[in-house]
């Protein structure tokens, strides 16, 4: 009996995580007219793709879009992780002054309200003629996926043993040397799930790209979704069928790396 | 040897630098242009002394957007929490198939935002939406509601969104910090005929105690910013029922063009937000202690 209850508790958990998720792709699946029709159809009667195609070719660049998200999620990323591991090492191994401090600094900012910094850096943006370009998203954020870098490396390098690193000192290898030959290989796996943290924030962010980059080709897939434009009702079945194709291989790549993810979602929070 | 000092100086330069010139420097540009009447539009910038914060003070739609801002934290944060402790005590039993559960609770939390609450815009439709469907298949309801279009229905879709997106991520910490407590307690606990209650009572809560006020912090102040889920579900309608602080702010400045008063928007959501993580930061501290 007892086993009985805790199989229906799980069904219900596992349906409630995945259902609105399952539901977005059903809809997707649907022609035009079953998703505006009452009753509504759990499944459905048959499969049609043609949204998929809808995407593509229902007016806006989608496909620009999802280059776009690309190049900035990635550029981002990548500084990040180089910046991070740079300062990440610093304050695990060498003794910087001030180290609660920095962290303290990066920990503040990564709680930040966003629209507090909203109306400067569109000026600034503007100023140095980097709004609706791949740059200026890329660097804000850097900027805001920082914090959570820095404060993960630092954790998965002071995890590694420190013999290696200090024979390597001593027989003359540079810090900068130690950091790129020795630290980073052994951190990979680490540094890894730090730039899938990263990117999945930037890819999924909303407001800045909403407000920096307005032009009609440089939107990113997360305003791009958004603007698909109906004649006279929401284009539900597009709206999904993209929002499928921009989040499943996301998901399929969380899945596939979970237990990384999830040590490295909850590490800041614990420790 | 190498002069460290050096070294970790440049090794955080770089970083520091970008987040001094990103986010600390635009927060003090938004403290000054708080004080200036700034159009967009016509591009003219006047010194108004105090003028912009009198003018909210007095703006009905600035305390309505305070109240949404903090009803839809305490809301969805404080079920959030309770849910998360369930789903987090769940999925630290043993069972087949548990990695896989797990796995799947970070598909809430890796979906963006805006499709989130695209789907549940989606889902409350009034005429072909889901929940009307099941509503009416099971009787509760024999015309459509519209959710969306009235105030405390709207309010309501806001915070079931937000909580069916964040409550995985609380889970996950919770059971990160369930995990770090030692089983000999429990074993201790049930010699000593704890019953199951008494042991999550007087074992799991106080030891949890520090975790759960970490993600209590780490979810207040990311609700505090919310502004994907009410832009896309509600557009902060029916009226301004759902307008939060943060959308209110981008709707100042970027539909009504006024860089001035929105970034004195910016600067009271930023002092709230400081103000809420300064007392968490004294509580922390206290239990600590």
């Amino acid at each position: 009996m007892k086993k009985v209850i805790f199989v229906l508790l799980l069904i219900l958990v596992i349906f409630l995580l995945l259902w609105p998720f399952a539901w977005q792709i059903i809809t997707s699946l649907k022609t035009p007219g079953e998703i505006s029709s009452f009753p509504v159809t759990l499944l459905p009667k048959r499969l049609y793709f043609e949204n998929y195609a809808k995407v593509f070719n229902s007016g806006p660049p989608f496909h620009l879009y999802i280059v776009n998200s690309c190049i900035i999620a990635g550029g981002a990323t990548l500084l990040c992780i180089v910046f991070g591991s740079l300062c990440g090492y610093a304050l695990a191994r060498l003794k910087v002054r001030g180290t609660n401090y920095i962290l303290a600094l990066f920990l503040g900012v990564a709680m930040f309200p966003q629209v507090a910094v909203l109306s400067p850096l569109f000026l600034i943006l503007r100023k140095i003629g980097l709004l609706n370009t791949h740059l200026g998203l890329m660097l804000v954020y850097t900027a805001f996926g920082l914090p959570l870098s820095v404060w993960l490396l630092m954790n998965f390098f002071k995890e590694l043993p420190n013999e290696i690193e200090e024979s390597a000192l001593i027989d003359g290898c540079s810090p900068l040397g130690v950091l790129y030959r020795i630290v980073l290989p052994l951190a990979g796996p680490g540094i890894f799930a730090c730039a899938i943290l990263v990117f999945i924030f930037c890819w999924n962010e909303f407001l800045f790209a909403l407000v920096f980059n307005t032009s009609m080709n440089m939107r990113t897939v997360t305003v791009g979704i958004t603007l698909f434009p109906g004649l006279y009702e929401i284009p539900w079945g597009t709206i999904f069928s993209a929002a499928t194709l921009v989040t499943l291989p996301l998901i399929l790549l969380i899945l596939i790396c979970q237990r990384r993810i999830i040590s490295g979602l909850t590490e800041g929070g614990i420790k | 040897m190498f002069n460290f000092r050096k070294y970790s100086f440049w090794f955080c330069f770089p970083s520091l630098l970008i987040i001094a010139g990103i986010a600390l420097y635009p927060v003090l540009h938004s403290f000054l242009l708080s004080f200036f009447k700034f159009n967009l539009h016509e591009n003219v910038i006047r010194f108004n002394g105090l003028g912009n914060y009198k003018d909210l003070l007095i703006d009905t739609r600035t305390r309505e957007a305070f109240y949404h801002t903090f009803l839809f934290t305490i809301s969805s944060v404080s079920i959030e929490l309770v849910l998360g402790l369930l789903l987090a005590l769940f999925l630290q039993r043993k069972f087949i198939g548990r990695g896989l559960t797990r796995a799947f609770s970070l598909v809430p939390w890796a979906v963006p935002t805006v499709v989130a609450a695209l789907l549940w815009r989606w889902i409350f439709n009034d005429r072909f939406g889901l929940l009307n469907e099941l509503l009416f298949r099971f009787e509760f309801i024999d015309t459509p509601v519209a959710f969306l279009s009235s105030s405390w229905l709207a309010r309501l879709s806001v915070i079931i969104a937000e909580v069916w997106k964040t409550t995985p991520f609380i889970a996950l910490l919770l059971l990160a910090g369930l995990e770090m407590i030692p089983q000999e307690l429990y074993e201790s606990g049930k010699i000593d005929g704890a019953n199951a209650w008494q042991r999550f009572s007087n074992i799991t809560l106080p030891l949890l105690k520090p975790v759960i006020l970490i993600s209590l912090l780490f979810r207040t102040m990311d609700a505090l910013r919310i502004f994907d889920t009410v832009y896309v579900l509600t557009g902060g309608g029916p009226g301004n029922a759902t307008e939060t602080l943060s959308l209110y702010t981008y709707k100042t400045m970027f539909s009504h063009l006024q860089i001035g008063l929105g970034s004195t928007l910016a600067v009271l959501t930023f002092l709230t937000v400081t103000f809420v993580s300064a007392i968490y930061l004294l509580i922390l501290k206290r239990s600590a202690n």
